[in-house]
């Protein structure tokens, strides 16, 4: 039951994808509507992605420092991994299982009350498409917007690094700068920016379907809302796994 | 004019219209009548292409409507206004906005124009001046002649409206009738209206159609209400013995209007 359910689900959700992609009504409506929700996820987003970011890094910085401690690993290692971790792992993922949170199941909330208040069918009978006007531009506002909140997250954990360095009994900032410059491989960056755009990809698209198909009353567009999340924060793991299966 | 020709509708094994044959003529308010769980929103939203039938055709003014592509039922949806039971009017929108959005997404109108087509919209169902109060800033009343105006901004052909009147005190009741019947003459189009207020059916219905049980019931205008021996149809409107006891006072009183009025 649960598997027919699952293929049932995942052909709905392949057939809305699929008509978004269709001619808009007008074009300057579409593009208002994603300059909108490329402030809401990006403006709105900053300062929840700054502060999980530093305090990121810094944890990450800190829980090396004692880990190295007599060890024979030179200290500068810690800028290495710490740039290391956040570019290739933690800025786009935790960036996103965030968002996914905070965006995503605002998205599920907001389509899903447009479709219990029949502002969906409204639309419908005006003749738009309603599929393409409501999700398409937030699924290309995040896919645009997002990578730069992650590569802005990259940026702030490694300088939470750098201030843990300042304060550490152990690693100095001039350490911490010396590993930053060691190893670097850029196209670390390139898989980051690949994740960033595939995390982004479902996390607007799993909760724009969630809300989309809501039913019933207040307590199923909340079990929507939290679906939304769930859902994006499994398949973001599971993509993760496999971009670093193929991509590795 | 709108015609339904044997639409049937099922959900699974739920069977909700049994095939209904009828029309809906231009310049005329039709009523769509009947008990809770008749089918009439079901049927509405098969007339305006929201659900699919599971046989039947309607056809607009002899296009198929059914047999349309997407594309070409989007060009039929243009000429469509409609009004839902709750408004549906977009809440984080302005009066103004709201209105506006048809001709922001169908029309090259410049700002100008688009602000004079909203007041003349407001200024028909005697909002003007609130452009600028949002949904919840106004009352149920006042939402429903914002969606009245939204929905007859791109001057459509067709007016549907699902229960106009639902949640609003009789006189504020009789002030929609009145202007979606008015409309409707002004314009020449085609009114559909979903209704359980008997006023509404004394008043203003110039076409009305039963349904029970999704079936087509009984089919007339207002004058041949109190006359029908249809008893699904006595049973429905004159449900309450007030109601039953009117009619059967109009029943005993002879017309004498054509003697008072030589």
């Amino acid at each position: 039951m649960i598997i027919i359910k699952t293929i049932e689900d995942f052909g709905r959700y392949v057939e809305l994808i699929g008509s978004i992609f269709a001619k808009p009504e007008k074009f300057s409506m579409y593009w208002k509507e994603m300059l909108r929700q490329m402030n809401d996820i990006g403006v709105g987003s900053l300062i929840i992605v700054a502060i999980i970011s530093v305090f990121i890094g810094a944890v990450t910085a800190t829980q090396f420092s004692y880990q190295l401690a007599d060890s024979f690993i030179p200290y500068w290692y810690i800028g290495y991994i710490v740039r290391d971790i956040m570019i290739i792992e933690l800025a786009p993922t935790i960036t996103c299982l965030v968002l996914a949170g905070k965006v995503g199941s605002n998205m599920a909330a907001e389509i899903g009350g447009m479709r219990q208040k029949e502002q969906i069918d409204a639309l419908e009978i005006m003749g738009v498409n309603t599929a393409s006007y409501l999700i398409g531009p937030k699924i290309l506002a995040a896919v645009f917007t997002i990578p730069f909140l992650v590569i802005f997250a990259a940026l702030l954990g490694i300088m939470g690094g750098y201030v843990v360095s300042s304060f550490s009994q152990y690693l100095t900032p001039a350490d911490y700068e010396y590993g930053l410059r060691q190893f670097f491989v850029p196209y670390n960056v390139t898989l980051m920016m690949i994740k960033s755009v595939v995390f982004s990809f479902i996390l607007t698209s799993v909760s724009c379907y969630q809300g989309y198909f809501v039913r019933g009353g207040s307590i199923e567009l909340g079990n929507a809302s939290t679906q939304a999340v769930v859902m994006s924060n499994i398949l973001i793991l599971l993509a993760d796994f496999v971009i670093a299966a193929l991509f590795t | 004019m709108i015609r339904a020709e044997n639409i049937k509708k099922q959900f699974g094994d739920n069977v909700v219209l049994r095939g209904i044959n009828t029309y809906f003529e231009q310049g005329k308010t039709n009523l769509l009548i009947g008990r809770s769980g008749a089918g009439k929103t079901v049927f509405i939203k098969i007339l305006v292409g929201l659900l699919t039938p599971t046989s039947g055709a309607v056809w607009y003014d002899g296009i198929n409507f059914t047999q349309l592509n997407l594309r070409q039922k989007k060009e039929i949806r243009k000429e469509i206004g409609m009004l839902f039971q709750g408004s549906a009017l977009f809440d984080s929108m302005t009066v103004e906005e709201n209105i506006r959005f048809p001709l922001d997404m169908f029309t090259n109108m410049t700002k100008k124009e688009k602000h004079m087509r909203v007041n003349n919209c407001l200024e028909r169902v005697t909002l003007e001046g609130n452009n600028n109060k949002y949904p919840g800033e106004i009352s149920g009343g006042m939402q429903k002649r914002v969606g009245i105006a939204r929905s007859i901004v791109l001057n459509p052909r067709y007016l549907f409206c699902d229960e106009p009147n639902s949640g609003l005190d009789p006189k504020t009741s009789i002030v929609i009738d009145e202007l979606i019947s008015s409309i409707t003459k002004e314009n020449n189009i085609t009114t559909i209206i979903n209704t359980h207020d008997m006023n509404s059916v004394m008043e203003i219905g110039e076409k009305i159609a039963l349904l029970n049980q999704g079936e087509l019931a009984w089919e007339g205008n207002r004058h041949e209400v109190l006359e029908s021996q249809n008893e699904l149809l006595s049973t429905f409107i004159f449900a309450s013995p007030f109601l039953a006891g009117l009619r059967k006072r109009a029943l005993e009183v002879p017309d004498n209007s054509s003697d008072s009025n030589p």
